[in-house]
């Protein structure tokens, strides 16, 4: 019989108890918190009153970085330590930042994988500069809701890759974030928007924000919402917006080139009050001071921007029209069209979204909030506060997965809009007598040619068995998880040698610079960093214990006989013990042990709901 | 039925061997299963349940591509019945198949000449297509069969059907490609 538990307050969770769980909204332009309260979804303001967080960090010397508004209003006059639009930056590499004209940050040495922009206060990378943001939304929903956080929903572009991805969960977890999961924004706002109307039939959601563009069509059907496809470009949106409009003030003020940086962004900043006010407006005034400090002054029509933007708007409709070929669709299989994301305010991308799909699109949820707000429903649910909620989310891989055959060719191993999660192995042979090694290189993207794909990884086989050219049965399996993250797996098939795999993510970070920016996060402070790691370890445990109790109060009658469940109850006593202590090693290895007593009654309990899951279908068919 | 990984496909959606396929029960009893196991269902689950989950999920959604894929279940529903693919060594000897395809690949390397490419390209993907649904109605047959012979003439035809297949991708590829170079 298990002992009874008297823990302190505080230090064990409380069933039923409702776990505090946000949805955040990690935007190019502006970022968002949101949770449920009382059923109902809303966005969490600052001490000011403020929901929307501008996503600007700014870094000064023997300082703590400034985030937000502040930063914002700095950006104009600091233009180096104060960093924009830095989702442009996730999971890219340097070649590809310098082709920003208009982020010309400094940045630190080439050999880092990691690129790094140069501050007054130091050294720093995009994952560090997201982190500053969610680290103030953490703060902001923990304040107002008056507790831990359990965990997040972070929504990221649906056409973000593999990269971008990995480094927005690393940029959660130095955050101080459990990542409950990765949502496409495009899902997230198809779950605001379904769960509001409650209407079943195909839905087209048309998100463009400040720096991406996605298109995904939803299929919405008794509470599922299963993704058919998506599209999109992972760098086109607002901003691009103002540059072509920016450049346009350039020429007619006759600023050359070789404007410097707080020249720069003055104009973009002119740029984009001249967008936003052409938005209602006809026709606006505009203004820069140049460099010499005379000021130029002009007007603008609504006309002469849509010239300027016309091509940008454009851009947008291919994937639209490739979404629906991948779905299998015509534009008169859509119900809905939903607009979602700032720059939808536009109003020439309203017309263009309304001619492409025939249909005036719905303008009539808030396109800033409505990512935030579906991120906090799913949170809810995630964090089990809602055990019952039908509600389930399919959603799809953006763009395929491949490995460079020879030649420089790409062989698709995933087609993209397949539904996660997904796994999928390709067996590779060796093509020398003797080989033992093998170099395997992951790539993500539709083209054909290696150099046009986006390179993930390489990885290297060795401790190959010699053999002949073609003996030997090299299998790499490719698992894609409900977070979109790709995990990749080689093992030599036919000699049954365990072969050993390193990774090197060619542009992610790998483990041990997470926990090297951790550490250094923390300020040197190195009992902090184990407290933290404490901390978690006593939350992972604290879950397993939980979950399990719930389920043998259920059905551990049923799935166990005494001596299995004793043997259970023992794993169960040691682990709340170790709990209690200080030992991070002592509790691992407790959650290990307890998790290996229960495997075979876990199994039996999946295998029992998805019996019941079918058999009460096949009542219903027989009363019906 | 307990829930087998090593189970057929069909078992997993309680479904018997066969070639025609309920769409929209298939469809139906996908829902539920992942009602039951997608790992956001185990969000906050110990991590064996996390790891069982997601294995579970991979393999319903691996049974449904396969599934609902009408190459892709002929060859599932061949390999069921015992039959091998050892795809690189065997050639197609059927050389009125043949050169059918090689009028469609150069018809369709001509599409950029007509007068109206998008037209051209419509027109090949369409009788691609037919194509394509002949041999789905020659294995609804065949495939209902387990005599060795009948199996062999299935086995070709879903070879026939993996180069109509390819050519059809290469043509929907173009179209698109036409398509956004509007």
């Amino acid at each position: 019989m298990a002992l009874l538990h008297i823990s302190e307050p505080g230090q064990t969770s409380v069933p039923h108890q409702r776990r505090l769980a946000v949805g955040i909204d990690l935007g190019t332009t502006n970022s968002l918190v949101a949770t449920v309260r009382s059923g109902l979804a809303e966005t969490l303001a600052d001490e000011a009153g403020e929901h929307l967080l501008p996503s600007v960090v700014r870094y000064r010397k023997g300082q703590g970085p400034q985030v937000g508004q502040s930063a914002k209003e700095a950006a104009p006059t600091d233009p180096m330590n104060t960093i924009v639009s830095v989702k442009r930056l996730m999971g890219r590499d340097l070649q590809e930042l310098r082709k920003n004209e208009f982020a010309a940050y400094e940045y630190a040495g080439e050999e880092s994988s990691v690129p790094r922009i140069c501050t007054e206060g130091g050294d720093v990378s995009a994952v560090e500069v997201s982190a500053e943001i969610l680290k103030v939304l953490r703060d902001r929903a923990e304040a107002s809701l008056g507790g831990e956080l359990t965990g997040a929903v972070i929504t990221v572009p649906a056409y973000f890759d593999d990269a971008q991805r990995q480094a927005t969960k690393d940029a959660a977890r130095l955050a101080g974030l459990h990542v409950l999961r990765l949502l496409n924004e495009p899902t997230a706002a198809a779950v605001a928007y379904g769960l509001d109307k409650k209407s079943d039939g195909v839905i087209a959601i048309y998100d463009l924000g400040g720096g991406t563009f996605d298109i995904s069509v939803l299929r919405l059907k008794k509470g599922v919402f299963e993704v058919m496809a998506t599209a999109g470009d992972s760098a086109l949106g607002g901003d691009d917006m103002d540059r072509a409009i920016a450049r346009w003030i350039m020429a007619q003020a006759g600023i050359q080139d070789d404007a410097d940086h707080a020249q720069l962004r003055r104009l973009l900043h002119e740029a984009r009050r001249v967008k936003e006010m052409l938005t209602d407006a006809d026709e606006t005034s505009v203004e820069i001071t140049r460099m010499d400090n005379t000021v130029w002054r002009g007007s603008l029509t609504r006309m002469q921007m849509n010239e300027l933007i016309n091509s940008l708007v454009k851009k947008t409709i291919n994937p639209c029209r490739r979404a629906l070929r991948d779905a299998g669709l015509s534009i008169d299989d859509i119900s809905e069209v939903v607009m979602v994301g700032g720059s939808t305010r536009v109003p020439m991308v309203r017309e263009k979204v309304e001619a492409f799909f025939n249909k005036p699109p719905l303008v009539d949820i808030d396109p800033d909030k409505v990512v935030a707000v579906g991120a906090a429903f799913q949170a809810d649910i995630l964090a089990g506060n809602k055990p019952d909620e039908a509600m389930l989310l399919l959603d799809v891989i953006p763009l395929s997965l491949g490995l460079e055959t020879m030649g420089g060719l790409v062989e698709k191993v995933i087609n993209r809009n397949t539904t996660i999660p997904v796994a999928r192995a390709q067996d590779f042979t060796t093509y020398k007598d003797g080989q033992t090694a093998m170099s395997i290189h992951v790539l993500q993207g539709e083209r054909e040619m290696v150099q046009d794909c986006r390179s993930l990884a390489r990885f290297s086989l060795r401790d190959i068995p010699p053999m002949v050219a073609g003996a030997a049965r090299i299998r790499v399996t490719f698992q894609v998880d409900a977070d979109g993250l790709l995990s990749v797996a080689a093992e030599e098939q036919s000699s049954g040698v365990q072969s050993s795999i390193e990774v090197k993510p060619t542009y992610g970070l790998e483990d041990s610079e997470v926990e090297q920016m951790l550490r250094d996060s923390m300020d040197h402070a190195s009992e902090d960093m184990v407290a933290r790691m404490l901390r978690e370890q006593q939350v992972e445990a604290d879950r397993a214990m939980e979950a399990l109790t719930a389920a043998l109060q259920k059905d551990g009658e049923k799935y166990l006989d005494d001596e299995e469940r004793a043997g259970i109850d023992q794993q169960m006593d040691s682990l709340q013990t170790v709990r209690q202590q200080d030992d991070i090693e002592a509790i691992k290895l407790a959650i290990a042990r307890l998790e290996k007593t229960c495997a075979g009654y876990v199994e039996r309990r999946m295998n029992g709901s998805i019996q019941d899951a079918m058999s009460g279908h096949k009542i219903e068919e027989f009363e019906s | 039925m307990p829930f087998d990984l090593t189970s057929n496909y069909f078992s997993i959606f309680g479904m018997p061997v066969s070639y025609t396929v309920d769409a929209g029960f298939l469809m139906q009893r996908y829902r539920e299963l992942l009602q039951t196991v997608h790992p956001d269902r185990f969000a906050s689950a110990s991590g064996q349940e996390r790891r069982l989950s997601l294995q579970y999920s991979t393999h319903i959604n691996e049974a449904l591509r396969v599934l609902k894929d009408p190459l892709e279940r002929a060859r599932y529903i061949l390999e069921l019945k015992g039959m091998q693919w050892d795809d690189e060594q065997t050639t197609l000897s059927d050389p009125g198949f043949l050169m059918q395809q090689m009028d469609l690949r150069e018809s369709l390397s001509e599409v950029r000449e007509q007068s109206d490419p998008l037209e051209a390209i419509a027109e090949i993907i369409s009788s691609v297509s037919s194509l394509m649904q002949d041999n789905i109605h020659v294995l609804e047959g065949l495939l209902q069969s387990d005599k060795p012979e009948d199996l062999e003439t299935a086995k070709t035809r879903v070879r026939k059907m993996q180069f109509i297949n390819k050519m059809k991708m290469e043509a929907e590829t173009l179209e698109a490609t036409l398509e956004d170079e509007l």
